[in-house]
């Protein structure tokens, strides 16, 4: 492979619904800071598929894309993984970028690993660094070990560079109004015609989640296997409501059974957070739990175990039982918000 | 109708001590000594779901990984869940695979037991997380695949009508067999083993494979067939000075409240 004949940074931009993913902003601010590194004159190029969506590439242009490649058809109305990879495999290879980002949401990582297998190519997996080193070649700080451990990834071989990251991590741009960018549109119904049909996608199943979603909360209130029931897991939601926060879980939770699903699970496999405050009640403090929440601004822990690992990332501790504190704790707000 | 099911499973260092993962400030490698190894979490789930087929439908499970021969501890325990027979990838070659060239390697593996008509892995291993794996070994296979997988129900004899998750939610699909199904863990409870379980494992055949027992092309494995390097590995430092609050249960609620207000959320 020659990749001198890679060149530019693509962001692989992700809308469901017709609204785009607030990483596809995400990645392109990363892509503008790239093709700064590389020197490169190349245009970051954002490329987004789906139903109707030519109206979505004006957004992208705010955040900063400088091409935008629609890839638009009614195929595409619902996400499916081998269509969109038999497209996204073409459009690659006629015409060469040396990197990708992609958003590590379900789709997004489940794209990125199908390219890498189609075009023979290294995939970094939810990086929570990206720089250019002194080659030219991209460097992912990767976790490993539940997020104990960051490794560098690079690729320096083969092309495209494939990195993904999950939402949250990276800032983006500001939106501005009358950016000029280029729309490219390629049309993908011969390639839509080379599916032999083993997906199909029947429909979608959205799921109607109460209050404020977990990523864009101020205030976080977690549970853990320390508030003993699911009975409990009321109270958190009460006092997330007072605090004007969202509740959110370590994997216990889930795997007990008192949630219905890991929607609102924090950590490497669930969401990274970063609220202003995050307050966990019966958290132990597992390397996986811990990585997706050692970010917030002041993190306060209430478990019974005074050797508990989450105290040692906790600014505040307080060991006790955490229905008891629980209660109290409510209750005092409730008095304090009538008064 | 009867499947033959394969189900690809992974060894890993027992997630609850990787807080005791530490960098050798010499080597600069990871140190993962006195780290059990166990069978990755999500991994148990797929097991779990291939024997349900089984037992609704009939036919085989079989369980592949591709690991050091100590791996044969992890396989009997799946065995002793009530998988049939297991096979372990082993081979210095092998050594210091990325996703591309391990998912390479699982397939090969399994074009040599197989066909299987369904194959079932976790959505994630605990330790390197990547979530690659399945997919890519769905792509080495050419068979379609779906990941996050929350529900199987068959429509006929090869068709299959499958939720999968999605942000926000799920999208129901229709995939034909010869697949790929990926589950996610809140898909089922996996069952503990039994003594009857263990005993009859003892039994059960355990085949290890190198290099020369599959068809398999030498550029594609181990560091060679790997287009990712790894580069410099640090633990950061994530501690933080823990004020502990102590008191009677009441007087900790007025503490927290105190640090609940300086950390500027409004109470009233």
């Amino acid at each position: 492979m020659n990749i001198d004949e890679w060149k530019g940074v693509w962001v692989l931009a992700e809308q469901r619904s017709g609204r785009i993913d607030s990483v596809s902003f995400e990645l392109i601010q990363k892509a503008k800071e790239l093709k700064m590194q590389l020197k490169s004159s190349e245009p970051v190029t954002a490329v987004i598929i789906g139903n109707g969506i030519e109206k979505l590439t004006e957004e992208l242009g705010e955040y900063g894309a400088e091409e935008v490649i629609v890839i638009d058809d009614p195929a595409l109305e619902m996400f499916n993984n081998e269509i969109y990879s038999l497209i996204l495999t073409d459009l690659i290879k006629k015409r060469k970028p040396e990197i990708l980002l992609i958003g590590a949401t379900i789709s997004g990582q489940d794209i990125a690993s199908m390219l890498g297998v189609r075009l023979g190519t290294g995939v970094a997996t939810h990086s929570v660094g990206l720089h250019i080193d002194e080659d030219n070649n991209l460097v992912s700080a990767v976790p490993a070990f539940g997020g104990k451990v960051i490794g560098d990834i690079i690729c320096p071989k083969h092309r495209p560079q494939i990195a993904t990251v999950k939402p949250g991590i990276l800032e983006k741009g500001q939106k501005m109004q009358g950016n000029k960018f280029k729309t490219i549109r390629y049309d993908p119904s011969d390639i839509i015609k080379k599916d032999k049909g083993c997906i199909k996608a029947l429909a979608v199943h959205k799921k109607e989640y109460k209050g404020i979603p977990l990523q864009e909360a101020k205030v976080v209130v977690a549970g853990g296997f320390g508030i003993g029931s699911k009975g409990n897991w009321n109270l958190l939601r009460k006092l997330a409501q007072l605090l004007g926060g969202t509740v959110g879980c370590s994997r216990p939770v889930v795997d007990e059974g008192w949630i219905p699903d890991d929607h609102c699970m924090i950590g490497t496999s669930g969401k990274t957070i970063r609220p202003k405050l995050y307050i966990g009640f019966g958290i132990s403090g597992s390397t996986h739990h811990v990585c997706g929440m050692k970010d917030s601004d002041v993190i306060i822990s209430i478990n019974k175990d005074e050797n508990a690992p989450i105290f040692n990332v906790s600014d505040v501790g307080v060991v006790g039982d955490a229905e008891i504190i629980l209660k109290d704790l409510i209750e005092k707000i409730e008095k304090l918000k009538s008064m | 109708m009867s499947y033959n099911i394969a189900v690809c499973i992974k060894p890993v260092p027992d997630p609850d001590f990787y807080d005791k993962i530490t960098i050798d400030p010499r080597t600069k490698r990871i140190t993962r000594s006195g780290i059990p190894a166990v069978i990755n979490p999500a991994d148990k789930n797929a097991v779990e779901a291939a024997l349900e087929i089984k037992e609704k439908y009939g036919g085989k499970v079989t369980v592949i990984t591709m690991a050091p021969p100590n791996a044969e501890e992890n396989m009997r325990e799946v065995l002793a869940m009530g998988a049939d027979a297991a096979y372990i990838l082993s081979d210095r070659e092998f050594g210091g695979a990325d996703t591309l060239a391990t998912s390479y390697t699982l397939a090969q593996g399994l074009k040599k037991i197989g066909p299987f008509d369904i194959i079932i892995t976790g959505t994630e291993s605990a330790d390197g997380a990547t979530t690659q794996v399945p997919a890519q070994l769905a792509q080495w296979l050419e068979i379609p695949h779906l990941w996050g997988v929350k529900k199987i129900e068959f429509i006929n004899e090869t068709e299959l009508k499958v939720r999968a998750k999605i942000e926000g939610g799920s999208i129901e699909y229709f995939i034909k067999l010869p697949a790929l199904l990926a589950v996610s863990r809140e898909i089922n409870r996996p069952r503990y083993t039994t003594i009857m379980g263990i005993k009859g494992a003892k039994k059960k055949p355990l085949t290890i494979y190198g290099v020369k027992d599959i068809d398999i092309d030498l550029n594609n494995i181990g560091l060679k067939g790997s287009p990712t390097q790894a580069g410099a590995v640090n633990v950061p430092s994530i501690d933080r000075k823990c004020k502990k609050l102590r008191g009677e249960p009441d007087e900790i609620a007025d503490l927290l409240i105190r640090e609940l207000t300086a950390a500027g959320i409004p109470l009233e």
